[in-house]
């Protein structure tokens, strides 16, 4: 079977969610990725090593343009005759994916966890991570958009072959004036560690706490809800339910009561700790770990420690 | 302008959730529906805050079943002028669009927004869908939105930033926040909602594309470990050699 994978490189590298798309596709069948921009061909012949037999890569498109990135994916569905595709639930692919769903009139299945079932169903998240649906597809042709973080990614030492593609993407509809990278180098949405603080740390100017913890660690940091509404961090990491869903391999959250709406949003992280004053706080039954203090104490022991495990490791 | 605002549905955040019917339904027993706080929060209010400096309508689109009048009641209630309900069950996101797109076409809009996503199904499928069927732009997760005559600045979200963009009408925006603050309706906007028209019209024929067979839960956590305070040692070790994530 013929699988194309989507994967976005507008930021000039290939993120880990990108690697875990083709390694997905890599799974179902015999994958082609296609991507646009200005990204080099080494990088590109790369991801081989994760299973993509080859990589078409279209230079005129430099821009996120849904209308555009869709027409692409199309005429190389189409060439290569696949009948899956596979993006990444990411911010690009949330808006590539239903486009193109609608155009090639094919099934979407989005959130998607796991690889599909021998009836073809896919696993995907529901109701902000509080459960699982099962997709099944009416539709010849399938597309899945991948929950980052949710699968393994594993190395074959394969190269992929790398192909300039050139299809008719139409003009571009969206004109970007303007772009403001988010500061810190390990996005939210992909980071594997994660450092998370609530209105417990009492202040913006208390966050220096949490910022030395995520750095000896080397993991992002996201806070609950009422923090960034009233601004004392930034609304990108806001997580939960109206925020970002993530799942990292280990959630530390500090000063957050654990509401139904923030857990949402990180239950389906590996680990969860909990730092909380309150024994009674109900984030405490979702924690692998709890410490029942208070975080302006324990958050600067845990970083000292962490920075002593990793001078010895 | 004329402005389109996607309504739907969602559970009330603090439901429980389980299925019925040999897992096959969500169990509707006890739970409250409001409506999605990304389509009432941000989409709704920013369209009506662009009503009020520049004129127009707000009109909002559901599709659905008697049962959600209430909820198009108080998107109304809050200063929608007109409601439209699609009657039917809304299973399918290609299915859903489709409505919306079809009376879109007919009622020609200069903006049409979604919210995010909806926090049951958190597909985020049904805006970027309904901007392919007009052949439309589609910004995609906007936490700003200024309109200048028939030129809108948005700013949207995208991987490892912000992306300031220009758009001209008539496109499809789906609303994350940032967009708009929420508005408390009055009274005096519960009492107008009762009066304000709300048409409903019957579904155009469309395919399903998929179809949930079946859900489950998450696996129950075993116990919470406590450690002390004062021993971060002790965490530190747990997480590498038992949790194995550093
Ligand atoms: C529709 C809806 C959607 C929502 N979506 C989200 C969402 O996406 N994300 C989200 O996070 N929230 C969301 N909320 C809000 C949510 O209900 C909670 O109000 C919010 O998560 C609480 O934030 P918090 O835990 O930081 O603050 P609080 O509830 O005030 O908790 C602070 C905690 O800090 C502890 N504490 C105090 N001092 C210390 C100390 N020195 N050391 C350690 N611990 C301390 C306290 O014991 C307490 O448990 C939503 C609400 C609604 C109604
Ligand atoms: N049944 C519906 N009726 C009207 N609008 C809907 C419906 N379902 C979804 N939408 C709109 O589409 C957005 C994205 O929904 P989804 O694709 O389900 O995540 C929602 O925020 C709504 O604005």
């Amino acid at each position: 079977m013929s699988v194309l994978v989507y994967i976005d490189t507008l930021n000039g590298s290939i993120a880990k969610n990108a690697l875990e798309a083709v390694h997905y596709g890599s799974k179902i069948g015999t994958t082609t990725v296609v991507t646009n921009g200005s990204i080099g061909e080494a990088e590109l012949a790369g991801l081989g090593n994760v299973g993509a037999s080859k990589v078409l890569v279209h230079r005129g498109v430099t821009t996120g343009d849904a209308a555009q990135i869709t027409n692409i994916v199309a005429a190389a569905a189409e060439a290569e005759g696949a009948s899956t595709i596979v993006f990444s639930q990411d911010l690009t692919g949330r808006s590539v994916a239903p486009r193109l769903s609608a155009k090639l009139k094919a099934g979407l299945a989005s959130g998607a966890v796991a690889l599909p079932a021998a009836d073809g169903s896919v696993k995907v998240n529901v109701f902000s991570g509080k459960a699982f649906g099962n997709v099944a597809f009416k539709s010849d042709k399938k597309i899945i958009a991948l929950t980052p973080n949710s699968i393994q990614v594993g190395e074959t030492g394969g190269s992929a072959s790398v192909e300039e593609f050139s299809a008719d993407a139409g003009a571009a509809s969206v004109v970007v004036k303007d772009v403001q990278k988010q500061e810190g180098d390990i996005l939210l949405p992909e980071a594997e560690l994660v450092v998370s603080a609530g209105r417990g740390l009492k202040g913006p100017e208390n966050w220096g706490m949490v910022e030395d913890l995520a750095k000896a660690l080397g993991a992002a940091t996201a806070c609950s809800r009422p923090v960034a509404d009233i601004g004392w961090r930034p609304h990108h990491e806001h997580v939960g339910q109206t925020g970002v869903a993530i799942r990292p391999n280990l959630y530390i959250a500090a000063g957050i009561s654990g509401a139904i709406q923030h857990l949402a949003g990180v239950n389906g992280s590996k680990v969860i700790v909990v730092i909380n004053t309150d024994p009674e706080a109900p984030f405490f039954k979702a924690a692998d770990y709890g410490i029942v203090g208070d975080a302006f104490e324990v958050l600067p022991k845990l970083k000292e420690e962490i920075e002593k495990f990793k001078s010895q490791n | 302008m004329k402005f389109l605002v996607c309504i739907s549905k969602a559970p009330d955040t603090t439901s429980k959730i389980d299925f019925t019917e040999g897992n096959s339904k969500f169990n509707e027993a006890g739970v409250q529906y409001i409506v999605n706080p990304y389509d009432e929060w941000y989409a709704l209010v920013r369209a009506l805050e662009l009503k009020e400096a520049a004129g127009g309508t707000v009109t909002t689109i559901t599709v659905g079943t008697p049962a959600d009048d209430s909820i198009i009641r108080k998107a109304l209630a809050i200063g929608a002028d007109n409601a439209v309900r699609v009657n039917a069950e809304a299973n399918d996101a290609y299915f859903t669009a489709f409505q919306i797109a079809e009376y879109a076409k007919a009622n020609g809009f200069d903006i049409v927004f979604t919210g995010k996503e909806t926090i049951n199904y958190n597909g985020s499928q049904v805006g970027g869908m309904i901007a392919e069927m007009l052949g439309q732009p589609f910004v995609s997760l906007a936490s700003k939105l200024d309109l200048n005559g028939s030129v809108a600045t948005v700013n949207r979200e995208m991987t490892g930033g912000v992306e300031i963009v220009e758009v001209n009408t008539p496109f499809v925006v789906s609303s994350a926040k940032g967009m708009a603050e929420q508005r408390i309706p009055n009274m005096r906007g519960i009492m107008a909602a009762r009066t304000k028209p709300l048409e409903v019209i019957e579904p155009a024929a469309c395919d399903d594309l998929v179809s949930f067979q079946s859900y489950s839960l998450p696996e129950a956590k075993s116990a919470c470990k406590y450690v002390e305070p004062d021993n971060m040692a002790e965490l530190v070790s747990l997480l590498h050699n038992e949790a194995k994530v550093i």
